[in-house]
């Protein structure tokens, strides 16, 4: 019985394929395995409803082994996708080398003007739309208003790192696994060195001077790799050095730490009842400042691009203007409520009451996406762009190696001083390999 | 008579596989050598252009290299040890008249059947994590701090969670032969007065030195190029702590898109691979004399 | 009396025995029970083990994002494919080197052994661009060529020791009573070897059923195989214990049944020589 019901599951399956490769269009989409995107692949029966034509095959993939499989294959004109999840850091560089096609045929009622503008920028080159994004997102602290009661303290709406470091050293309780903060302690561009690269900011410290100089070996570095290390590993939880964002969302559900600075869109998870267990108790703060101007947050946003070599363009931008549209917001808060649509990408969202009442979030969001400016990301001048990653190809390489010697400073194998006079030296030898400096 | 004729057989039929591995190993690995000359990064492709032995120069001198170096050679020795010493007795204790053969030699041969990325995600994460999994519950229980394996001791915990993976499959290997070893001549010997130890070490031993040959020539050709175990779990950190050759090449072809560096590192790894084959063939070659 | 004494000693190495077998599964078997658990089941402390309250909705959720029997046919097809591709090539390469032995024989088979020992990332993006410019990306084609040629070298080097074991004067005995060729490989030479060779064809299924880089990189959505299944699972959004578990249980279910069911066969020839 069981083999014959696998038999006839596998005939029919091959009668399927057969049949729809004859008669349709089959889009590739490569995309994270984040919960809005799973969310939106659910969904996508609305699409292919609305479009008899189009069948979608999903390729849902980690988010590291998604950016080296797209990366790769747009890179050598392979062809295998039609539509491609990226974020503001690919964007520029790929639209550069005209590898995505322009969204320029988006329908009428898609209303690119409601983009959020600081959004808009990030995915755009010339004034032109390469990606259209699916979900914005910046960084803010998320805290559990009772523990804080508990330790009696306020949190203030714009916190200061000071403040944040004497909290979470009351709000720490490791007999019962309270742990007053929780980080990013991956190694990875987009783990460790996104909070990292933003905090740094807020410190006064960048990346590069205008020659391209690597400034590990400033003491704005030091102070801030120092302040990061000291406060993890009084107030942290074991094993901080290969939390990423999963990992420490999960944390956070689960009710063991106190306070979390991550991404603006963690808030509709963490806030969830069906899987956070303190749902009720959540507050929002927007990123800590230092007092020199710069607040620690980024900017971010997961898009849809679609690569030039793909012969089904036009059937790829319906369904981006599909995922991206206004109606999509609406099908999802229709269907899940509307604390769960994809945030940080529409003006007409926040104006939304029903979204404010929805998402206490929402406010608090908004402020952070456009508290944070790319083109302008650090105390003194800079020769890049972005907030917490530096918009040049190189540095996908160069952050996971760098994150790769913070994160030893954190799990305590190497000292801050070390670990910043490694990644001092091998951002100099990949940038003198690469050509910037001689 | 017909030797002539069977010659000129044996070589046609000998031909389709030798020529199709040749063909399998040039062709990239000539590919991989011209593209290690060149300044060639994924992402500014139509930019390539010779550089020498620039990239080698880089790779060489690339302070994780040396750390990678040492520990290939830590994963390799590690997982054979535990797996020899710990197939062997295993093997000692199923050869043994016990209730149940059949189900206990099942449930040991099971890790070798899961996916290396299984198997790496299930330690990782419902057993090594600090905070939610099984070893920190079991620690918190008996009163300890709970261990950061991962990120206090990567290799060990990697080669603990490869050798789970190989144990099984060392262990049928030394079975089989443990099982083919002559009874009448160890009853002899236990008559001779000799004890468990000496005969283990004077008529078991030596029965099975060739299976043991067998399990670290095969295990070390697929260890040599253990990847998924460190990528999920450790992505090679913290800072290089446990980089081997094969993740190191794989951070620079495919993290940083260098192709012309990563391939300058798939030649060296693949000279690297050749120094060991040579030296295993030198010395256990001669084991495998048919 | 020594009746007694054996009993005894057979209980004790039975205990041991069953030890160490069931710490040796436990994790497997931990990853089956949590697959049937809730989310916030799977990190409670302290752990449950059988008394929870049985859930299938994992499976449900894996079911529903994923198109299982599509990576599961894959698999099958993949490692079917090139197990057999394999055994096409390797079994007269092995009958040649077993029974006309050369100088050099031992050398090409120490030669194709190390072609094993290459990583394979360091020849990625020649492979990735030869198979865009022969269209093989996301074909099932491209990947049964690739595996066999990985697995090539362990397929003639098990064939061979079985071959060199059976005796060159039975060959010789059907030769004198006018067997050809054919008929020497065909009725002589292969019923002779079937132990071998089911051996081989089951090692070789397991190795490429679990084969985890070339899998994953040259495939998108069409081809992929189970190995691609169990990559988008592996650190979603929040809590994701039970459903990672679910999709490795059923990453890793069939072959696991293979192979216990199979494991007399695979065990019998699985002695590389070994054994005289």
């Amino acid at each position: 019985m069981g083999i014959k019901k696998l038999f006839g599951a596998a005939c029919s399956l091959l009668a399927f394929g057969m049949v729809s490769s004859a008669s349709a269009e089959t889009l590739t989409i490569a995309t994270v395995n984040n919960g809005d995107m799973i969310r939106m692949q659910k969904l996508s029966e609305d699409f292919t409803a609305q479009n008899p034509g189009i069948d979608l095959d999903w390729v849902t993939l980690e988010e590291n082994v998604l950016r080296q499989r797209v990366t790769t294959d747009i890179a050598t004109k392979g062809g295998q996708y039609d539509v491609m999840t990226i974020g503001t850091y690919e964007v520029p560089i790929w639209a550069n080398k005209g590898w995505l096609v322009e969204l320029a045929d988006l329908p009428s009622d898609y209303d690119v003007d409601d983009l959020l503008p600081a959004i808009r920028g990030g995915l755009s080159v010339d004034g032109k739309l390469y990606a259209a994004p699916f979900y914005g997102e910046s960084s803010m602290v998320m805290y559990r208003k009772d523990l804080m009661e508990k330790a009696g303290l306020t949190m203030p709406e714009a916190p200061t790192w000071d403040f944040i470091a004497k909290a979470a050293k009351a709000m720490t309780d490791k007999d019962n696994e309270i742990y007053g903060i929780c980080l990013r302690g991956k190694a990875g561009w987009g783990e460790n060195m996104a909070f990292l690269s933003a905090t740094a900011n807020s410190f006064g410290a960048r990346w590069f001077d205008m020659d391209w100089k690597a400034q590990f070996d400033t003491p704005q570095w030091k102070e801030t790799l120092t302040f990061y290390v000291n406060l993890m590993n009084e107030a942290g939880p074991p094993g901080a050095s290969s939390n990423g964002f999963n990992e420490n969302l999960a944390l956070f559900q689960t009710g063991k730490c106190g306070m979390w600075i991550d991404a603006t869109v963690a808030a509709s998870f963490v806030t969830n009842p069906k899987d956070s267990t303190v749902a009720d108790q959540v507050g929002f703060a927007l990123a800590p400042d230092n007092g020199l101007g710069k607040r620690g947050n980024w900017l971010w946003a997961w898009s849809l691009g679609i690569p030039a070599g793909t012969q089904k363009a036009e059937a790829a931008q319906k369904f981006v203007a599909w995922a991206t549209s206004k109606s999509y917001l609406e099908m999802v808060a229709e269907k899940e409520g509307w604390a769960n649509v994809p945030p940080g990408t529409r003006k007409s969202l926040y104006a939304n009451p029903k979204y404010q009442a929805a998402a206490p979030f929402a406010q608090m969001t908004l402020e952070s996406i456009n508290a944070a400016d790319p083109n302008n990301p650090t105390v003194d001048p800079v020769p890049y762009v972005g907030v917490q990653f530096v918009a040049i190809p190189e540095f996908q390489g160069i952050g996971t190696a760098v994150g790769q010697q913070f994160s030893a400073a954190l799990a305590g194998t190497v000292t801050v001083d070390q670990a910043l006079q490694s990644a001092q030296q091998l951002t100099e030898r990949e940038m003198r390999k690469a050509g910037y400096v001689d | 008579m017909a030797t002539a004729k069977s010659n000129v057989a044996a070589r046609i039929m000998i031909s389709p596989a030798v020529l199709l591995l040749l063909a399998w190993m040039l062709i990239p690995l000539s590919m991989t050598l011209y593209f290690s000359f060149l300044s060639y990064n994924l992402l500014s492709p139509g930019m390539e252009r010779w550089i020498g032995f620039l990239n080698y120069e880089y790779f060489l001198t690339d302070p994780a290299f040396f750390s990678a170096l040492t520990n290939t050679l830590i994963l390799v020795l590690g997982v054979l040890i535990v797996t020899t010493i710990g197939g062997t007795l295993l093997a000692l204790l199923l050869d043994q008249p016990i209730w149940g053969q059949g189900i206990v030699r099942i449930l040991v041969i099971a890790p070798f059947f899961v996916m290396p990325t299984v198997s790496a995600l299930v330690w990782k994460n419902m057993f090594m994590n600090p905070v939610n999994g099984l070893f920190a519950y079991v620690a918190k229980s008996v009163g300890l701090p709970p261990f950061d394996f991962l990120a206090q001791a990567p290799m060990l915990s990697i080669t603990g969670m490869v050798a789970w993976q190989w144990l099984p499959f060392a262990t049928l290997i030394l079975l089989t032969a443990l099982q083919s070893l002559d009874r009448e001549q160890l009853e002899a010997a236990e008559m001779d007065g000799a004890g468990p130890f000496s005969r283990f070490f004077h008529i078991i031993l030596p029965h099975m030195a060739r299976a043991i040959t067998v399990v670290i020539l095969i295990q070390t050709i697929f260890l040599l190029s253990t990847f998924a175990a460190i990528l999920v779990t450790t992505n090679g950190g913290p800072g290089y702590a446990s980089t081997n050759i094969t993740y190191l090449v794989y951070s620079q072809s495919l993290l940083q898109f260098d192709v012309g560096g990563g391939s300058a590192g798939g030649v060296v790894a693949v000279i690297i691979a050749n120094i060991v084959a040579i030296f295993l063939m030198r010395m256990i070659g001669k084991n495998l004399e048919a | 009396m020594a009746r007694a004494v054996n009993n005894k000693r057979r209980a004790v190495v039975t205990l041991i025995a069953w030890a160490v077998g069931i710490a040796i599964f436990f994790p497997i078997l931990y990853t089956v029970l949590t697959s049937f658990k809730t989310e916030a089941e799977a990190v409670a402390s302290p752990p449950s083990f059988l008394f929870f309250d049985w859930t299938l909705e994992n499976y449900a959720e894996v079911q529903e994002r994923s198109n299982y029997f599509l990576h599961f046919l894959n698999s099958v097809v993949i490692s079917l494919g090139s197990t057999v591709l394999g055994l096409i090539i390797a079994v007269p390469a092995a009958w040649s080197m077993a029974f006309f032995p050369k100088k050099r024989t031992k050398d090409i088979l120490m030669w194709m052994l190390s072609t094993k020992m290459l990583p394979p990332v360091g020849v990625l993006v020649p492979i990735y661009l030869l198979f865009r410019d022969a269209s093989l990306l996301d074909t099932r084609t491209g990947l049964v060529i690739v595996l066999t040629m990985i697995n090539l070298p362990i397929i003639v080097w098990m064939i061979f020791t079985y071959f060199k074991e059976i005796p060159g004067e039975i060959l010789e005995a059907a030769r004198m009573d006018g067997a050809n060729l054919w008929d020497e490989v065909v009725y002589v030479l292969t019923p002779m070897a079937i132990p071998g060779i089911a051996s081989t064809l089951l090692l070789n299924i397991i190795l490429a059923w679990n084969e985890a880089f070339w899998t994953l990189n040259l495939t998108a959505a069409k081809a992929a195989p189970l190995t691609a299944f169990i990559a988008s699972y592996s650190s979603p959004e929040g809590l994701f214990y039970a459903k990672l578990s679910a999709a490795s249980t059923m990453a890793i279910a069939p072959i696991l049944i293979l192979g216990w069911f199979s494991q007399k066969q695979l065990v019998r020839g699985l002695t590389f020589g070994a054994v005289k």
